[in-house]
């Protein structure tokens, strides 16, 4: 099956740092990719690198087989690549309908007017906010802003979906509620990355891990291979000569 | 774009209404009267049009009288080849054509940095004009036209009717929903698929355009424009003030400003004469610590306070 997306050799260096180091992967389409490593270990950076927030320092980025590495943000949503991000960021001046709408007027697929209020209203429904949109955001809950995220992710029709810790900071009926929810996603196709330390959700939602430590892929395989992976229990608990 | 709705027609025809009305001031109004209407209306254009791009996107421009001063004189030299007429369009152009310029170079650049690029801008463009009259040995531009004060007013305030338009069609317009989005954070903006770089040129090329097309109407009441008036930097923190004191949130909001403003300045300049400088500067204090939404701020609270009041009883 050929890739949607793909990274060959990407790094990148904050100056003497090397954040991500020559990273290789590819995610095909309706698959659920798992990013997954110890803090720090370059996760973030490398969803920033495929989203356009930061530019990489070399190697190659490529959508469709299209190359997407120099591309700006913008461009890379309007492409189909969306993203949430580690510490939500909602538009705090407008009502959760806006926040969605946001998605479904400047995304992948464009809207305007009723039909973007429609495809809003059918976001807020499908992450289990249906007659929420009037609210403004200040007056939601945690997991309710996550949600809000979510659902203005999905209303641009990605053709990818990076998930930033989406699952961090949820109690554990609000972990059930979101792990449905991404399942919910899965179930319906979407291809997504989901960079995540929850381990029952890596191990019930992903189709592939790649393991980071220290900026490079030390692994990548089924849930099941990558977590028994000596080199990966190393990464997570350390040598035994560090105790 | 959606279509009218009854409450559309109706602030429509309100608007009509009101702009009819403060069209017979010449007649009605004495000379000092009609100064200071057009006073109001020349701020009215400048501040409603710098909240169309400042209000939503929070980038704080001090760049109006650099605009304005080139307007003055694209009417201060062009009056002398040209008909009138034919200047406030080129104004406009010039102001645009200035204003995406600034923008490419600036727009990146965010918060304070951009703020000291536009006050330094007016600056810049005041010392070119000096520098190029100390070369050719001229001092100032006489602007002798048959254009009265009256005249200047209706301009203005048919310029005021353009600018509530243009902003209303903005704000109904995708490009409206994108600066909201920028001001509120500009990474989802970017992120969510929005050009954020044009979206900022490009509006930011309305207030550029319109305070130069503003210079321009207005030159041919100094008679005698020189540097130090046309790019005076007062003018570009009055605008500021009138349209934070009125309020960014809402199209009208820079008028409710602006009105009170010119009063409270015709008082002070008129009492306090030395003191100008120094009071406007505590009149921003007093804004930005006690009025930081303006007076739509203050309306929209009393307006839900009464809301929930009614929800009680």
């Amino acid at each position: 099956m050929s890739a949607l997306l793909s990274l060959r050799g990407v790094t990148k260096r904050f100056g003497g740092l090397v954040a991500v180091n020559r990273m290789d992967f590819d995610v095909t389409e309706h698959q659920v990719l798992g990013l997954i490593g110890p803090n720090g270990s370059g996760k973030s950076t490398t969803l920033n690198l495929i989203s356009g927030a930061f530019p990489v320092t070399s190697g190659a980025i490529s959508l469709r087989g299209q190359p997407i590495t120099h591309l700006a943000a913008q461009d890379i949503a309007r492409r189909g690549v969306a993203r949430t991000f580690q510490l939500v960021r909602l538009l705090p001046s407008m009502t959760v309908l806006q926040n969605v709408k946001a998605g479904a007027v400047f995304g992948h697929r464009r809207h305007w007017g009723h039909e973007a209020d429609a495809v809003a209203e059918a976001m807020l429904e499908k992450v289990g906010l249906a007659g929420r949109g009037h609210m403004m955001v200040g007056q939601l809950t945690y997991i309710d802003t996550k949600r809000v995220e979510l659902a203005r992710v999905l209303a641009g029709e990605p053709g990818v979906v990076l998930l930033d810790e989406w699952l961090a900071g949820l109690n554990p009926t609000e972990l059930e509620e979101g792990i449905r929810l991404i399942r919910g996603l899965r179930d319906e196709g979407r291809t997504v990355i989901l960079v995540e330390h929850v381990m029952d959700a890596i191990r019930s939602l992903c189709d592939r891990c790649v393991v980071m430590a220290a900026g490079t892929k030390i692994a990548e395989g089924t849930p099941a291979e990558v977590l028994s992976d000596a080199a990966v229990i190393r990464a997570y608990l350390g040598d035994d000569d560090d105790a | 774009m959606s279509a009218l709705s009854s409450r559309d027609w109706g602030n429509l025809a309100l608007c009509a209404i009101a702009l009819a009305i403060a069209a017979c001031l010449p007649w009605t109004a004495g000379a000092y009267g009609l100064s200071i209407g057009v006073t109001i209306a020349m701020y009215t254009v400048l501040a409603t049009s710098w909240a169309l791009f400042s209000g939503p996107t929070h980038y704080i421009s001090l760049a109006s009288a650099a605009f304005f001063g080139v307007g003055t004189y694209v009417t201060g030299i062009g009056i002398q080849y040209l008909p009138y007429w034919t200047l406030l369009p080129i104004a406009g152009l010039s102001g645009a054509v200035m204003a995406a310029l600034v923008g490419l170079a600036t727009l990146r650049l965010s918060g304070v940095y951009f703020v000291i690029f536009t006050l330094g801008l007016a600056e810049f463009v005041r010392q070119i004009i000096t520098w190029s009259q100390n070369i050719s040995g001229t001092k100032g531009i006489y602007v002798l036209t048959s254009i009265g004060e009256m005249h200047i007013y209706w301009q203005l305030l048919g310029l005021a009717a353009l600018v509530w338009l243009l902003g209303w069609l903005i704000g109904r317009s995708r490009l409206g929903f994108a600066l909201r989005i920028i001001g509120d954070d500009e990474a989802v903006a970017r992120h969510s698929g929005i050009d954020t770089a044009r979206a900022k040129i490009l509006l930011f090329m309305v207030p550029g355009a319109v305070a130069a097309i503003t210079g321009a109407m207005l030159a041919p009441r100094y008679v005698y424009i020189e540097p130090s008036l046309a790019f005076s930097p007062m003018l570009s923190f009055q605008v500021v003030i009138m349209a934070l004191l009125g309020g960014t949130g809402r199209l009208w909001g820079p008028l409710v400003g602006v009105v009170p403003f010119t009063f409270l300045w015709e008082a002070i300049s008129v009492s306090f004469p030395n003191q100008t400088t120094l009071l406007l500067g505590v009149c921003f204090l007093v804004i930005v610590y006690l009025l930081p939404k303006g007076f739509v701020g203050l309306i929209d609270l009393a307006a839900r306070r009464m809301r929930s009041a009614e929800g009680y009883a």
